[in-house]
């Protein structure tokens, strides 16, 4: 069973679809990227699968684990194993980093029957993630995202999602806004998580955060649609000659 | 955003009425009532005369109307002054007290053997107008602490009484103390000797029962030359369509050296969601800093009453005292919360910090009132003020009145103030990590006040995470 299928998709914000159909299969042990140009669905795909309740679905069928997506919450979807890093991390004042994560992991082990970890246990397990990811311990510490630096903020997505094991994590232009050091250093946290057992969808405008996680999918997204789909070398490709070509195609064949 | 709905309307738990039999004094006021309750206490004629000085200055005032709420005229004449369950035992033996009371009391989570209780809180139990037991007074006493009814220090420690009763909040103060010092019933009285620190909390849990009737308590605690203390008070009433008075008085003397951390869980009944019933909750809290390097803070959680009204304040007189004031105010339905503090800076190099939570919620309305007082000989006083509001719907509001006199110009004030809401972001990130959005919105308002709950004592901050249905911070990380 496909970790993740969706089937002719199609979604927006109100009344305006943004995806116009849109077929893809995610299997355990996969890495997807998705590309393509500004405003051509990208981010809107991930916050229809993690459940923003400003976008919905209008059409198609999306089967996490075998279930019905969209009879999960956001929350059930993300305790099912689905995990979502944002674009612009949010900030929550006053709450600490590792008190955010212990309450999430609980609900996590709550939601499969398992009994919640206790202060001790969580502590350990937060100092090996975050050496694995290479973060400042300070970090944990301080209230979630606030005063964080852009490649801080990007990092700790990284870190959550070492805490929480996802099986399914979609990272929304998590390269966008990194210098080259701290793109290198989140790539590395990437790579880290990536197993048989679980999948990634890397979205992203640029080829670059790719040499580094390398896919075994590329999918090329333009008006709301997958238009293009091939391996690492369509990345490459869309580096050299840009999305324009991909623009053409699709007008020549239309 | 249901779900925010869903936590501004939880329902008030402590709303159960005990049944037994009370002695009442006819409702209405005069001097005559003045006298009953005087006379059942067996006072000293010293304050008689007070209460009686006190009651004829309150027929000259009128009820102040500035605060930011309108409420329906208060019947002064229509109000039970005194409500005691029959058979109170003479202050000391626990085994006198009806079992209602004590059963009361479990149900409070109060409970008031001692042997039952949290280690290291010693707890004085206000019924209406009386205290029913105070736990923990022998092993006080050989430390030379006094930790009493009010009506027990009147009989037994009158010289300390008529020493400082009216010394910080005078008869004459404002209406409403005014009229507590004419008929308070009862409350607790502390004396900390020099040097002593008192080796447990102090804590007074006031209870209101009887319908119609008005609680009236009096608090009056010393802190002698060197010595600490910390006073916590927690308070509940039944749930009842008529709205119900409670106008306290409290009282804090540090003298040289000294410290009083007194800390406030305040859940009066706040009335239904449309507003019916609810308790007046119109109170004169007020510390001094007598001696140098004095120190007092102040810290409040108030979740309860229709209207709140009340301003703890410190009057900074000794030099380089201290005053704190750490407040978080929510209101949810209709409720009104007009509350602050005054910081009034007399000596020199005296300092002052006040960090105010508003949370808004449902119709509720949230006001900081505050004043900020440099006299002309505080040289080099300073003040730090943060106001901040959260706003969680949109028919609430947020107001803030601060005030700030300065007559020294080498005092420093400062005041910073913020309003926030909840976003729609902050909630989808918190699902987006498997937590449920009432989790996240506690998890976000514990954020918000956690400068305030990081001053309360333990067993306080329990409480505090109880009554706003939100979970504390861990001590991960």
């Amino acid at each position: 069973m496909a970790l993740l299928e969706i089937r002719n998709l199609r979604g927006g914000i109100k009344d305006l679809d943004i995806i116009n159909g849109i077929d893809l299969t995610v299997n355990r042990g996969e890495v997807h990227a998705i590309m393509g140009p500004n405003g051509s669905g990208k981010s809107t795909l991930g916050k229809i699968l993690a459940g923003h309740e400003e976008y919905a679905e209008t059409g198609g069928t999306v089967r996490f684990h075998g279930k019905d997506l969209f009879e999960l919450t956001p929350e059930e979807r993300a305790n099912e194993g689905m995990f979502l890093a944002f674009q612009y991390p949010v900030e929550i004042p006053g709450v600490s980093n590792a008190y955010f994560l212990r309450a999430a992991l609980n609900e996590r082990l709550k939601y499969r029957g398992e009994s919640e970890m206790s202060a001790g246990a969580f502590r350990r397990l937060m100092n090996e993630k975050m050496k694995q990811v290479d973060m400042d311990p300070d970090l944990a510490r301080r209230p979630v995202n606030e005063d964080f630096s852009g490649g801080e903020k990007k990092r700790n997505e990284i870190f959550h999602m070492a805490v929480l094991e996802p099986t399914l994590s979609i990272l929304d232009e998590t390269d966008s806004g990194l210098d080259i050091d701290a793109m290198r250093i989140v790539a590395r946290g990437i790579n880290q998580q990536r197993s048989a057992d679980n999948a990634m969808i890397v979205i992203t405008h640029y080829q670059r955060l790719l040499d580094y996680v390398v896919p075994d999918y590329v999918h090329v997204m333009y008006e709301g649609r997958i238009v293009k789909s091939g391996e690492k070398d369509l990345a490459l490709q869309l580096e050299e000659r840009g999305y324009e070509w991909i623009r053409e195609e699709v007008e020549a064949a239309g | 955003m249901e779900a925010i709905e869903t936590l501004a309307q939880q329902e008030y738990k402590e709303g159960w009425v005990t049944d037994i039999e009370m002695e009442t004094a006819p409702p209405g006021l005069n001097e005559d009532i003045v006298r009953f309750i005087s006379a059942k206490k067996n006072e000293p004629g010293f304050l008689l005369e007070w209460r009686l000085k006190a009651y004829r200055h309150w027929l000259k005032m009128k009820e102040p109307n500035w605060q930011y709420m309108a409420y329906p005229p208060v019947d002064y004449q229509n109000i039970v002054y005194y409500a005691a369950p029959k058979n109170t035992p003479e202050f000391n033996s626990l085994d006198e007290v009806d079992p209602e009371l004590l059963e009361t009391y479990n149900k409070l989570g109060i409970p008031l053997e001692e042997q039952k209780m949290l280690a290291g809180v010693a707890v004085d139990a206000v019924f209406d107008s009386v205290s029913v037991h105070t736990t923990f007074k022998d092993k006080l006493a050989e430390l030379g602490i006094i930790f009493c009814s009010f009506s027990e220090a009147a009989q037994e420690h009158p010289d300390l009484v008529e020493k400082y009763l009216g010394t910080v909040v005078p008869y004459r103060d404002n209406y409403f103390a005014s009229l507590n010092s004419a008929v308070f019933s009862d409350g607790s009285f502390c004396y900390i000797p020099p040097g002593v620190r008192c080796p447990m909390e102090l804590s007074t849990y006031f209870r209101i029962n009887t319908a119609g009737t008005g609680q009236f308590e009096r608090t009056l605690i010393i802190a002698d030359e060197g010595s600490y203390v910390s006073y916590l008070e927690g308070c509940t009433a039944p749930m009842r369509d008529e709205n119900q008075l409670h106008a306290a008085v409290v009282e804090l003397v540090a003298l040289k050296d000294a410290q009083i951390k007194y800390s406030t869980v305040q859940n009066w009944y706040p009335g239904n969601e449309e507003g019916k019933g609810g308790v007046y909750n119109f109170v004169t809290k007020r510390g001094i800093c007598k001696g140098d390097n004095a120190k007092i803070s102040w810290t409040q959680v108030e979740t309860g009453s229709a209207i709140t009204w009340k301003y703890p304040s410190v009057i900074l007189q000794g030099d380089h005292s201290i005053g704190e004031f750490y407040s978080v105010a929510l209101t949810r339905n209709k409720q009104v919360a007009d509350t602050g503090t005054k910081m009034i800076h007399v000596g020199k190099d005296t300092r002052s910090t006040v960090v105010s939570k508003g949370i808004s919620a449902g119709n509720g309305q949230n006001v900081y009132r505050g004043r900020i007082q440099v006299l002309k000989k505080a040289d080099g006083a300073k003040n730090y003020t943060q106001c901040d509001s959260m706003l969680i719907g949109d028919r609430c509001g947020a107001h803030t009145f601060p005030y700030i006199d300065v007559g020294n110009n080498t005092a420093s004030v400062e005041h910073e103030a913020s309003t926030a809401r909840i976003s729609e972001d902050q909630l989808f990130y918190c699902k987006t990590r498997g937590i449920s959005t009432e989790d996240a919105i506690s998890m976000i308002i514990n954020g918000f006040c956690k400068e305030v709950f990081q001053e309360l004592p333990m067993e306080f901050a329990v409480e505090a995470k109880k009554l706003l249905g939100i979970s504390l911070e861990g001590s991960v990380g």
